[in-house]
């Protein structure tokens, strides 16, 4: 029976509709979701809409964060409406993706062990020993429990019969279980009852159970210790990355955090080299190790594959899983299941020929025109192509191409895709079809395998076609699946308390990135101040000629040349744009300690200062807004940060570099002889940040004597330089704490001279003034000095594991 | 002919400019025992001692020696030393090895069990990382191809093709050399000559393996090969034309060109011996064959086999990652002696 529901659009004959039946009525387990939103009306489903957008931009979901003024981000698509799955279809599904994980499993056991299916013509060895992901070097290796395969993937098509197809399996490092959560998190913030009231099985489990799977490895007594390893942050599913690391409270690495000694792999944190057991990698297979895969790999870790031949490390997935990724198997996995576990296949994969057998290249050529011709392996340089589209010509190149070496190409029936309801934006708000694949996930257990119960289902960009593709521009959809409501309801099992990252956890190069971001923001903020103040005085001759010399001496403007045009100088080395440049560097580097609105905040800045920069906007205007955003940034370090060494090595950035800064400034001025005429205490005070700190206790105009007393000894205003000390000390005194060493006492000399000098004597008339402010200014120099040298002394200590110098050689 | 006698000494030495702090190193330096090839004895010593030592075999057969060094070190020294003894080649009539176009059938898949030694052979015909399959490469192989050849035939007639073709010139590539350039330029050193030899058979569908070895070349055995090492302290490496042909260095990039420079084994005979490459070829039923696409001969009893593999990549002599060292120069220095039959 036809619905009469405004929202709804007519079923297709050619396609399985996922919401409606052939006859045009809503399936029974999507009218509760259909009910609630036509209730709703226009306004609820826009609400939906709208709010989605927000969630994704505020959470920061990305495909590549690398944070650029020109902003690259790619912000993520997600349509509010879930994908519903029913129980019992869900059950057939599951099982079957269980059974083809541990074929796969089994598969690779035998590739990289007696290769006995090779031998007896099972599978042929065409498709291993040529694919580029297959690594001799791993050949022999057996891991813990014969387990490759610790996270799969498989991406399913439901052609028009209501059957589920495998597409493609990802056995390497299948990405995407991150976006599933985080597509959870937010639509179930969108459309909260309804989560419950469906039964919606929660995705949580599954990844408790993934670092239940991780951590079993630890084979010494010693807590274990499981990291996150990614490429970095110029990968497209960094975000993804991070996002995961976060969510399994894992630490998220590089390959130069880690080093292999002795056929042990460590983690060079802040206190040292720590045992490292396992390795969820998202790095591909032939950059893990450059002693023995890709020599030129700066992503991987010299002598991975060493620490895993001796057994003391794990990797997740195993080191040449990635040879299952080829379409060429699929034609094989049924037989390969007959003989490995004596079972058939449950799940059928779409239909593909592969080539390399006399026959099947036959029907490949004989039927192009009702088929797609891909390559066997991910380095060809081929990209697939459907006979139906080619012409005369190019159907006789690619004949004489398959012929000349036919087992590098598979030949696959076209799917016909399904299609689900997606919201149509727009004056009416209605549901539209969008063509859908679903990806969904398994992971190992001492059990078998088990299944998310859920997935990330990806949709077309335009209407209903036959390619979804993330980089063509579809979008994504929640996956839920729903309980049986006969079922007995079970209690999701209480979580066991989430180990949260112990602090010497974290890796030294995170953190020297994190004690940069804390200097770099110190320092961009100092020097804002420092233009702002000084194009401010540019009407007052005297004063502008000082105040100059000092933005020239901290090379933020030019000694000549427009200052306008000097506050956006892209090409000035310690120039605004450059140090933000710095700033965002760093705080790409340490992506995965900074919540989504820090992180924005930060690429928001610098995309604003470099809009203002385009058009020469008014200097004080783009710096006052600059100043605001920075001023931000040092809320959202002591308000939205974790308090750890991290953290602690961050605030010494800030609190050293504002020493130096104010400190060398002040020195340099109280150098110049002469005593400082008024408005350039006015001026001094703006830079440091104090004016109106000074207003409110003086009600005077500036005299030099407090406004140095303010800028230098005030304990308890949060820009002088003795708070800055005071602060250091006890963020000092705290590190030495948790890493159990010797606190360092910095800077207690000059302080103490700078005290023993203090202010008197400073206004006084002719030669005795200027000696007091001469042995002032030469005490400010040694701060200044000290904290530079202090700075060194940190970075000997904590960060002095970080290599920076690693290469490979070849005889 | 009887069975030769050798005294293999390879040596490697790096020279830092600074420190390295840290270094792991995969050698496959120990001779590997085959039909004809026996190890009598062999060692291999290291300055500095390492920390860490230990040996395995890989997935082709190769003895793996790896190491750490986890001490401040501007030197590396790795000498090599092995007797090995070898056999003569049989006698064989190379009309009488299976036609290529039964080979390459046979070692495609046909859902049929196999017995080992082909499916020892199937490791050996797909792409490597040094040796990508081209179309060009086939073209190139073509004219070798006549129908109903034997693939012993097609062999010996690309090795003298690929000799006749190509200019030795060491420096003229690197290991990295792209093989179509290799192709295109007509020059190359031991390395290009055996992976393209390589490429051409796998890319009409036969297979074959890359052996790295030593070469004994004909003339007077020489003395203990110890040359004047003239050692200079200054990186001037371009200016190292000083006639001392066991001296080879290089520094920085460049390093990796130096082990390649070193096989101009061409008529007439040079006083010194060096490291070397050649093919093994898949010619049943007479098992795999030698050949030496550098020298237009086959592999027989001046040829020493270190380890085999899909190409360079699985058996470089030395590879390693180092953590520190600055540029740095390396000189390879290999002398094979003939000597008395021990026994």
């Amino acid at each position: 029976m036809a619905e009469t529901n405004p929202f709804l659009y007519p079923g297709s004959a050619q396609r399985y509709d996922e919401l409606l039946e052939r006859d045009g009525s809503i399936r029974a387990h999507w009218r509760p979701l259909i009910e609630h939103l036509s209730s709703g009306g226009a306004e609820t489903v826009r609400r939906c809409v709208d709010m989605t957008r927000r969630l994704i931009i505020e959470n920061g979901v990305t495909y590549n964060v690398y944070a650029d003024p020109q902003g690259r981000d790619r912000p993520w698509q997600l349509d509010p409406l879930p994908l519903l799955i029913d129980h019992r279809e869900w059950r057939d599904l599951e099982a079957g993706i269980r059974q083809r994980a541990q074929v796969l499993n089994a598969l690779l056991v035998d590739l990289y062990g007696p290769q006995k299916l090779i031998a007896e013509g099972v599978v042929p060895a065409e498709l291993a020993f040529g694919h580029p992901n297959f690594l001799w070097a791993a050949h022999g290796i057996r891991p813990p429990g014969d387990t490759w395969l610790h996270l799969y993937a498989a991406d399913l098509a439901r052609a028009p019969d209501g059957r589920w197809w495998v597409l493609n399996d990802r056995t390497q490092t299948p990405s995407g279980p991150g976006y599933a959560l985080e597509n959870r998190a937010i639509i179930g913030r969108v459309l909260p009852g309804l989560v419950n009231q469906l039964g919606t099985r929660p995705l949580s489990g599954f990844f408790h159970t993934l670092r239940q799977s991780l951590t079993r490895m630890a084979d010494d007594g010693s807590p274990p210790l499981v990291v996150v390893l990614t490429p970095g942050p110029f990968n497209e599913t960094y975000f993804e990355h991070a996002y995961l690391a976060r969510q399994l409270g894992l630490p998220l690495v590089l390959g130069q955090d880690l080093t292999v000694r002795d056929d042990s792999v460590f983690l060079k944190t802040l206190s040292g080299l720590r045992r490292v057991h396992a390795i969820l990698r998202r790095l591909d297979d032939d950059f893990c190790d450059p002693l023995e895969l890709r020599a030129g790999s700066a992503l991987g870790v010299p002598g991975l594959l060493g620490a895993v031949r001796a057994k003391r490390v794990v990797i997740a997935n195993a080191l040449g899983s990635g040879v299952l990724e080829s379409a060429a198997w699929l034609g094989f996995l049924p037989g390969a299941a007959r003989v490995l576990l004596g079972e058939s296949l449950r799940l059928p994969s779409v239909a593909t020929w592969w080539c390399g057998e006399k026959p099947a290249l036959e029907y490949a050529i004989a039927h192009l025109d009702r088929l797609v011709v891909k390559p066997t392996f991910p380095n060809q340089k081929f990209e697939p192509r459907f006979g139906r589209d080619l012409g005369e010509e190019d159907i006789a190149a690619l004949i004489v191409r398959l012929r000349s070496r036919p087992y590098a190409y598979v030949a696959q029936e076209r799917v016909s895709l399904s299609q689900a309801p997606t919201w149509r934006a727009g004056a009416n708000v209605r549901l539209a079809p969008r063509t859908l694949t679903m990806r969904v996930y398994a992971v190992a257990t001492p059990g078998g395998y088990e299944v998310m119960p859920g997935g990330l289902a990806r949709i077309a960009a335009e209407g209903v076609v036959d390619i979804v593709s993330s980089q063509r521009g579809g979008g994504s959809k929640d996956v839920w699946v729903l309980t049986d409501p006969a079922a007995p309801q079970v209690k999701p099992a209480a979580a066991a308390p989430q180990r949260y990252l112990r602090h010497d956890d974290l890796p030294s190069q995170l953190v020297e990135n994190l004690y940069w971001l804390g200097r770099y923001s110190e320092r961009c903020e100092d020097k804002v101040r420092l233009l702002r103040a000084t194009l401010a005085m540019r009407t007052n001759a005297a004063i502008w000629r000082n105040a100059r010399a000092q933005c020239v001496r901290y090379g933020v403007l030019t000694a000549d040349g427009d200052p306008v045009e000097g506050v956006y100088d892209d090409t000035l080395e310690f120039g605004l744009t450059s140090d933000l440049g710095r700033l965002g560097w760093c705080a790409t580097q340490s992506r995965s300690r900074l919540s989504a609105e820090h992180w924005r905040s930060i690429s928001v800045m610098q995309r604003h200062f470099h809009e203002a920069g385009a058009t020469l906007a008014d200097p004080l205007d783009s710096l006052d807004r600059l100043l605001v955003s920075l001023t931000a940034l040092s809320g959202f370090a002591l308000d939205d940060m974790t308090q750890d060494d991290g953290w602690r090595l961050l605030m010494l950035g800030r609190r050293l570099e504002r020493i130096q800064f104010l400190a060398g400034l002040i020195a340099a001025r109280l150098d110049a002889g002469e005593p400082l005429p008024q408005g350039e205490l006015e001026w001094l005070l703006d830079v440091g940040g104090l004016s109106i700190t000074y207003r409110t206790r003086y009600v005077a105009t500036p005299q030099l004597a407090p406004v140095l007393q303010l800028l230098i000894f005030e304990p308890s205003s949060p820009r002088a330089l003795a708070f800055q000390w005071r602060v250091l000390r006890e963020t000092l005194a705290a590190l030495a704490e948790s890493l159990s060493t010797l606190a360092d006492e910095p800077l207690e000399d000059p302080m103490a001279k700078l005290a023993a000098i203090g202010t008197a004597g400073v206004e006084d008339e002719g030669q005795p003034g200027a000696e007091r402010r001469a042995l002032l200014s030469a005490a400010l120099m040694a701060l200044a000095a000290a904290a530079g040298r202090h700075s060194d002394r940190l970075a000997l200590r904590h960060f002095s594991l970080v290599d920076v110098d690693l290469h490979a050689v070849v005889t | 002919m009887s069975a030769v006698h050798y005294a293999v000494r390879h040596e490697t030495l790096y020279r830092y400019r600074r420190d390295v702090v840290h270094a792991h190193q995969q050698l496959h330096l120990t001779p590997r025992n085959s039909e004809r090839q026996h190890c009598v004895l062999h060692r291999i010593d290291i300055t500095p001692q390492p920390a860490v030592s230990a040996e395995y075999v890989d997935a082709f057969g190769n003895w793996v020696t790896r190491v750490e060094l986890d001490r401040p070190h501007n030197r590396l020294q790795v000498v090599a030393e092995m007797d090995v003894r070898l056999d003569a080649l049989p006698d064989w009539d190379f009309e009488q090895a299976e036609s290529w176009e039964r080979v390459r059938e046979q070692l495609c898949y046909n859902a049929q069990g196999r017995d080992p030694e082909w499916l020892e052979a199937m490791r050996f015909r797909g792409e490597s990382p040094y040796v990508r399959i081209k179309g060009l490469l086939g073209e190139y192989a073509r004219d070798c191809l006549r129908p109903g050849a034997s693939v012993a035939t097609v062999c010996t007639a690309l090795m003298a093709k690929i000799r006749h073709d190509f200019t030795y010139a060491p420096g003229s590539t690197e290991i990295a050399t792209p093989l179509l350039q290799v192709l295109a330029n007509r020059t190359g050193v031991c390395q290009d000559f055996s992976h393209l030899m390589i490429a051409c058979l796998r890319s009409v569908g036969l297979s074959a393996r890359y052996v790295s070895g030593y070469l004994r070349t004909h003339g007077p055995a020489p003395a203990a090969a110890t040359a004047a090492d003239k050692d200079r302290d200054d990186d001037d490496d371009d200016a190292d034309d000083d006639d001392d042909d066991d001296d080879q260095e290089r520094s920085g990039d460049t390093a990796a060109a130096a082990a390649t420079d070193r096989d101009g084994i061409v008529p007439p005979l040079r006083g010194a011996d060096a490291s070397h490459a050649w093919v093994a070829a898949f010619a049943p039923p007479f098992g795999w064959i030698g050949f030496d696409p550098t020298n237009n001969v086959l592999a027989g009893q001046d040829h020493v086999a270190l380890a085999w593999g899909r190409d360079f990549g699985d058996v470089s002599p030395l590879r390693g990652v180092i953590l520190g060292g600055g540029s740095h120069r390396l000189r390879v220095r290999v002398a094979v002696r003939r000597i008395q039959d021990p026994a």
